[in-house]
């Protein structure tokens, strides 16, 4: 039997002694009621997690819209395997089939505008919808401004990015398999905080992998606009020296100053340009365009400021932001794993206040990113972080996180268990 | 039934209306933090131990052994070290209750 808070109030007045004074080790209940209606913006990893715990934590007395422009969600993590052509896309691929049946109402389309006065949005079909509180997950969208030359109809074509998991991870494989033995494949990293700090180094590894299998003459640059490796600087380095050396290079403090998609060279303000068959280009990022129509912005153009006890926004009331569109807590990550914890923060918050409750500070959370740097073998960086009242943001636990001793096959296996269960966890 | 009884027993203890059911969510809030690993509501798909259902006792001393190096890990006893004992005892709680 489940009870909501309306039922309780009948209960209580009853008389408690009818039902008797059970344990308190019995409080593992499941929602706390609540009702109205959410709209959810982006179906990625922190999309589809609070549309899910949403439902799950109201008992489904809220109902939730979630509006997504792709059919089915493609995972980012693990993208890079398909990359290096370990995976295929399809084993990276989730339909949203799951959400449906708990209740989500999954539309596919484009979010236009958002009416943060008369609480609704916009769709490109021009339906409206209207929101008691509206989610904004919308990712990370390119300043393609950082990269002089690059235009977002080359990066759809032949300077790719593949820093969304979808047609562009295909794209990039495929101009791997073209690249003749004894090319050059260089991926270009933005200054962080960029999405998936320990990304490209990962990417590094698995295009050499699958280089020195097949066409061993070949080279990969690392063209690093940061002083020095992101994450897990150690470990990647293990693994350049011991697995692919001679073949991987890394080059700190290469900041992009433009680049002629003709002869496929990129200048850079304090280092010798470079010609390359395949170039990878990751521009800057910001959170998506829709938080910037939305008016949820609020620090450099770039990142939307958020109240960490409910994710919701500093700018905007009622509507809440998650993800890699947030001004980042300190060390905290941008990364699908972080997303899903903003999630669950920003669903209790938000079944909280739809059922008229008062916010509790919100739980600890924890970061997990697996990197493969072969086919087989993984390495972790992980973080807990928690709230701090006082300063009102979240602050790594001192003494807890870390990262692996050294490279090794077990977590190659967990790192693809995190993948199932995060993905089941968000979708299913 | 279950938590109709919870209710009622923190309704006697006198604790104010609002607050009860984010003292009730305090466990489930803080274990759904290992649900991405461990599965929703502990509940894991595979490749992950299941924590649903797992004996109260036993979780807390695992992650004691976790931090203490006790109990051989790739990344709990990273992850072990960021949790008070009081808020292990929420989460281990909460999952033992999952069937
Ligand atoms: C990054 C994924 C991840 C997260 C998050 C995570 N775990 Fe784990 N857990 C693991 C892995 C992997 C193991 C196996 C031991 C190891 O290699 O670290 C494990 C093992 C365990 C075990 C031992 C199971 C057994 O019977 O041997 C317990 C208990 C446990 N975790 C509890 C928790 C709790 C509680 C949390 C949340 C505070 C949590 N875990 C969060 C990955 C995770």
């Amino acid at each position: 039997m489940t009870i909501n808070r309306r039922d309780f109030l009948k209960v209580s007045a009853a008389g408690a002694a009818a039902a008797g004074i059970g344990s308190l080790a019995g409080c593992a209940g499941g929602g706390s009621g609540g009702s109205g209606n959410v709209v959810v913006i982006g179906g990625g990893y922190g999309g589809a997690t609070v549309a899910k715990y949403v439902r799950m934590w109201s008992d489904g007395g809220i109902n939730v819209t979630l509006i997504e422009r792709n059919t089915n969600f493609v995972s980012c993590p693990m993208s890079n395997l398909v990359v290096g052509g370990e995976r295929k896309l399809e084993e990276i691929t989730v339909s949203y089939d799951g959400l449906r049946k708990h209740g989500v109402r999954v539309i596919q389309g484009e979010v236009t505008a958002v009416d943060a006065d008369k609480r609704s949005v916009k769709l490109a079909n021009g339906d409206t919808i209207a929101y008691d509180r509206l989610v904004v997950s919308p990712g990370i969208d390119f300043m393609w401004e950082s990269v002089p030359g690059l235009t977002p109809e080359l990066a759809n074509t032949k300077i790719l990015h593949a820093w969304k998991a979808g047609p562009q991870t295909v794209a990039l494989r495929k101009q791997l398999e073209d690249m003749k033995d004894g090319g050059v494949y260089a991926i270009a990293i933005p200054k962080a905080p960029y999405r998936c700090p320990p990304g490209p180094y990962e990417r590094a590894c698995l295009v050499a992998n699958y280089l020195k299998a097949k066409k061993p003459k070949s080279k990969v640059l690392i063209l690093d606009a940061n002083d020095d490796v992101v994450s897990k600087k150690g470990l990647f380095m293990a693994a350049w020296k011991d697995l692919y050396s001679g073949m991987i290079e890394y080059r700190p403090k290469h900041e992009i100053s433009s680049l002629d998609a003709n002869s496929m060279t990129l200048k850079f303000e304090f280092a010798d340009a470079v010609k390359a068959d395949v170039l990878n280009v990751v521009p800057g990022h910001r959170a998506g365009d829709i938080a910037k129509q939305a008016g949820l912005i609020t620090a450099n153009n770039r990142w939307c400021g958020i109240d960490w006890r409910t994710m919701e926004s500093t700018a905007r009331p009622g509507i809440h932001v998650i993800g890699d569109a947030t001004l980042s807590a300190p060390l905290m990550p941008k990364s699908g794993h972080m997303t899903t914890q903003h999630a669950k923060i920003a669903a209790a918050a938000i079944v909280s206040l739809m059922s008229g409750e008062q916010v509790a500070d919100p739980m600890s959370i924890a970061n997990t990113c697996y990197s493969y740097v072969d086919g087989k073998q993984a390495v972790h960086v992980a973080s807990v972080h928690t709230y701090d009242a006082k300063e009102k943001t979240f602050k790594t636990v001192a003494g807890s996180g870390g990262v692996s001793a050294a490279r090794n096959e077990i977590e190659g296996k967990y790192a693809w268990a995190w993948a199932k269960n995060v993905w089941a966890d968000a979708l299913l | 039934m279950k938590r109709t009884s919870v209710v009622v027993a923190l309704a006697l203890l006198g604790l104010a209306g609002g607050a009860f059911a984010n003292e009730a969510n305090y466990g489930r809030n803080m274990a759904a933090a290992c649900g991405s690993c461990h599965g929703t509501n502990g509940k894991s798909v595979g490749g992950m131990e299941a924590l649903a259902g797992y004996p109260k006792d036993k979780l807390v001393k695992a992650v004691q052994d976790f931090r203490s190096g006790a109990k051989p890990a790739t990344v709990m006893h990273q992850l072990a070290k960021g949790y008070t004992d009081a808020q292990i005892e929420a989460i281990a709680t909460y999952y033992a209750a999952q069937k």
